[in-house]
């Protein structure tokens, strides 16, 4: 059996002695894990996609007022924030971030990828966002204009890809799977 | 600069993801949520602490960039400040551990 690491060790100690000092259940801290294992996570927000998708009413709602849309779905969004909801077009490309640390639209997108919270995304997205993009195999028209959105402790920014030519003939159910989470980050186009 | 960006870029198609690289990067996260939703500190302090940490690496990059070790040490000022847990309770009890027979920890 391998040593544990100084961290394992740092995260024990400080877990053993918030419990102790009544501050902590640790069944509270395995609840935080599973919901974040199993009830959120990207297949939300592929689902809000794949509506928006084929519902134009929807669709407007969202953009309007993400938070309120979410409420039409039975996810667990008692910790959402402000989410906007920003619609890659032919003319803009909208792309996600969190300059400062890693704010991230939980509700619909779970947990970030490890890239999101890395320096080299954080500070090159904002800088040069055509070559980041070029990095994750995208390549777009150079007329297409590129937002970047900088999350904050208010607002959360998920992307609305552009809808696939045959999305009026597939279900809902179809198109949520063949929505990826990069899609909705803006890192990739669907 | 291109292998900056390295890591799992294979989108998943619903929760198939490792989340975190360690079991401990979950209890810590675990941790940070927990106490907030319990009311010891609103995630806003927690954020502004987990910023505070991470510009300090981006200023001064000091080895690796480990986002889970800036979280922990975010919850540890954030409770240290609190006065909830003193850095010198959490170095004593880490040593303890770190003197457990080897093979006790699982």
């Amino acid at each position: 059996m391998s040593e544990p690491s100084p961290q394992a060790i740092r995260a024990e100690a400080l877990e053993s002695l918030l419990i102790e000092n009544g501050l902590l259940d640790a069944a509270a801290v395995d609840e935080v894990i599973e919901h974040y294992n199993e009830r959120v996570g990207p297949m939300n927000g592929a689902r809000v996609v794949a509506r928006a998708w084929r519902d134009p009413h929807f669709k407007a709602r969202l953009l309007a007022d993400g938070t309120a849309a979410l409420n039409e779905f039975e996810f667990d969004t008692t910790q959402t924030e402000k989410l906007v909801v920003v619609e890659n077009t032919d003319a803009v490309h909208n792309l996600v971030v969190c300059t400062l640390c890693s704010c991230y639209p939980w509700a619909v997108l779970g947990l970030p990828p490890k890239w999101y919270k890395d320096p080299a995304y954080r500070s090159r997205v904002v800088r040069e966002p055509r070559a980041v993009l070029a990095e994750f195999g995208v390549e777009l028209p150079e007329q297409r204009q590129i937002r970047v959105w900088d999350s904050s402790a208010e607002v959360r920014y998920m992307v609305l890809p552009q809808a696939p030519v045959d999305a009026a003939e597939c279900s809902e159910q179809e198109l949520a799977g063949r929505v990826s989470r990069d899609a909705m980050i803006g890192v990739a186009l669907s | 600069m291109t292998d900056e960006l390295e890591g799992p870029l294979a989108p998943p198609m619903a929760n198939g993801e490792v989340l975190f690289e360690a079991p401990w990067q979950g209890r810590v996260f675990g941790m940070a949520r927990a106490l907030c939703e319990a009311g010891l500190y609103t995630w806003d302090e927690f954020r502004a602490e987990l910023i505070r940490e991470i510009a300090h690496w981006d200023r001064e990059p000091a080895g690796e960039y480990r986002y889970y070790d800036h979280f922990q040490r975010a919850l540890e000022r954030l409770l240290a400040r609190k006065g909830m847990l003193a850095d010198a309770q959490l170095e004593r009890r880490a040593e303890l551990l770190r003197a457990r027979p080897h093979g006790h920890d699982h």
